[in-house]
């Protein structure tokens, strides 16, 4: 009797009224995640770029970032995250530079990684015809740095996409707000966490196949590949 | 006095960190419309010489003048789209289309779209290669046909030079030669100056007017015709770098059509057997040729002559080798080699030249 009484007042995981009733507040929510996500990622994306030119140009700073990006990258997410907040505080544009900041630890490494792998040869051949360096570099190293710079950005945007559930902790958090919500009510509220945490894997599934498809657009002489 | 077109005066080049400069202070002409080849052993700085006249690589001291113009008087970009440039690893820009590889120069110096798609068919057409090629990616050719688009990007502006550092060096050798041979034609056609490096002295003696043979420490042993260089090599070096088949290299650089053919013992199919046996004792044969209408027919030994009957009545046997005028005298010794009468015969579309024996040889190889 008691543990009927228990269930009772158990929530259930799947509350589909309260889904109904609360659709405007789970849009705005998913709205903020991807705002969150692609401002921050795009940031990051820039920021990227412009160090690995200077990088590229003193060539003395390319090891230096590439060690301290690849050590920077083996902190789990959610200490870097801890360790970024009391640098840039709580709010909207704290939350933007934190996960901007954790993407650049990814996609400086990967943009690097990427310009690194482009053949020796292929460069010469670019500079022997008569490229300047800097059509050799737009034209020839990031293009063909692409495939690698795209891998690196579906990481920096899935662990992003994740990681902005936790900046709810820091008052933006888009999906992640219901998340915290649904735990802190009192009752918990397992609906909000579930759809939360639901929605976040989603937007995470659905960002990775749309830049996959991205990657595969953009680099056209990777398919059709055929043993000479 | 022939013109020169590529001019190094005095050239050093040092590598930071080396105590030994790779090329020493170098002087070498180049002039216009011929090939050279740069050979030697590795180390000896053929490839840094190449590199130095687009300024892939900047030489430590000296002048380098191309067209009478300093390489150094203008940007590299600009000095480079002015030079064809071809490498061993093609460096065809993955990422773009065989058209758009072609037209690289092309697009950087400006030209339009029209004129571009035009000259990317006309190279294809030049080098042998299908136009349907254009719109694939580079990974979808084969090693030859990516060599080929290579050579055919270099000639896109129609530039006066070219500079190929081993460019057929990664093809294996039946493409190779089909390569060599192409590029000769259209050497006859284009008339370019061009300077070729390559370790592999039949490729440098094949392809070059003149071969320069340079020695670790990037100093000239030689530099000479193919022709001159077998015949007197200038020191030790060059003879040892020339190797042991010397002469038999030299047999490849003349053809039978050099030689001034013999006659040989022949004879018409209408003459008797007793003209026959005497024309095979001037030569002391114990065989005889027999020819119709001036052609050859076949021979036969002299010891089947029946007295009284015409040379046209025997049963004859064919010549298995046959050699044209435009075959080396490597050919023809190969000829003589696997013949059972130890001669080479020499046929042109007219009918029988002639024949050369082992003996012409020798002496145009002491000659």
């Amino acid at each position: 009797m008691n543990a009927l009484v228990m269930l009772g007042q158990e929530r259930p995981l799947v509350d589909w009224t309260w889904i109904a009733d609360n659709l405007p507040l789970i849009w705005d929510a998913t709205l903020e995640h991807i705002t969150l996500t692609v401002v921050s990622v795009g940031l990051g994306m820039a920021v990227s770029l412009l160090l690995t030119i200077a990088a590229l140009r003193w060539r003395w700073m390319y090891g230096g970032i590439l060690a301290v990006g690849g050590i920077l990258y083996s902190i789990p997410s959610l200490a870097a995250l801890a360790f970024l907040v009391p640098l840039f505080g709580i709010g909207a544009t704290a939350a933007v530079i934190t996960l901007a900041t954790y993407t650049v630890l990814i996609l400086v490494r990967n943009i690097m990684t990427g310009l690194d792998g482009v053949s020796e040869d292929t460069i010469e051949a670019a500079r022997g015809q008569g490229y300047t360096e800097r059509q050799v570099l737009l034209g020839v190293q990031i293009p063909l740095a692409l495939p690698v710079m795209m891998a690196g950005l579906r990481v920096a945007t899935v662990t992003v996409i994740g990681l902005v559930t936790v900046t709810a902790l820091i008052g933006q958090g888009g999906l992640g707000q219901l998340i915290l919500t649904g735990v802190r009510l009192l009752p918990p509220l397992p609906v909000m966490i579930v759809v939360g945490t639901v929605l976040s894997v989603v937007l995470a599934i659905v960002f990775d196949l749309a830049l996959l498809g991205l990657g595969k657009l953009l680099t056209p002489w990777t398919r059709s590949q055929r043993s000479a | 006095m022939p013109d020169a077109m590529i001019t190094l005066r005095d050239v050093t080049k040092q590598y930071r960190g080396t105590t030994d400069p790779a090329v020493d202070s170098l002087d070498l002409q180049i002039n216009e419309g011929e090939i050279v080849t740069l050979v030697g052993p590795s180390g000896c700085g053929k490839t840094t010489t190449l590199k130095m006249i687009n300024r892939i690589i900047e030489p430590t001291s000296g002048t380098i003048t191309v067209d009478g113009v300093e390489v150094t008087s203008r940007p590299a970009h600009e000095l480079r789209r002015s030079i064809g440039y071809v490498i061993q690893q093609i460096g065809l820009l993955p990422h773009k289309t065989i058209e758009q590889n072609l037209v690289t120069v092309p697009r950087l110096l400006g030209w339009d779209g029209d004129r571009m798609a035009a000259r990317a068919r006309e190279l294809m057409d030049m080098m042998d290669l299908d136009e349907q090629l254009l719109t694939r990616w580079p990974s979808e050719l084969s090693g030859g046909q990516r060599q080929r688009v290579g050579v055919a990007r270099a000639l896109a502006a129609d530039p006066p030079v070219l500079l190929m550092d081993e460019p057929f060096g990664a093809v294996d050798p039946i493409v190779r030669r089909r390569l060599q041979r192409q590029l000769l034609d259209l050497q006859a056609e284009l008339g370019k100056t061009i300077v070729f490096v390559t370790h592999d002295i039949d490729e440098a003696t094949l392809l070059g007017d003149r071969v320069a043979i340079l020695r670790v420490g990037g100093t000239l042993a030689q530099y000479a015709s193919p022709r001159e260089l077998l015949r007197n090599p200038a020191n030790d070096f060059v003879t040892d770098f020339l190797g042991d088949e010397r002469m038999l290299r030299r047999l490849s650089l003349l053809t039978i059509g050099d030689l001034d053919l013999d006659a040989g013992p022949v004879v018409d199919a209408s003459a008797d057997a007793a003209a026959a046996r005497s024309a095979a004792d001037a030569y002391d044969a114990n065989w005889i040729g027999v020819t119709a209408q001036g052609r050859l027919q076949g021979w036969m030994w002299t010891s089947t002559l029946r007295d009284g009957r015409r040379v046209g009545d025997h049963a004859t046997t064919a010549f298995r080798v046959r050699t044209q005028p435009s075959d080396t005298l490597r050919t023809a010794l190969d000829a003589i080699v696997s013949s059972r009468n130890n001669v080479a015969v020499v046929e042109d579309e007219s009918g029988y030249r002639g024949m050369v024996f082992v003996e012409q040889l020798s002496a145009e190889l002491m000659a």
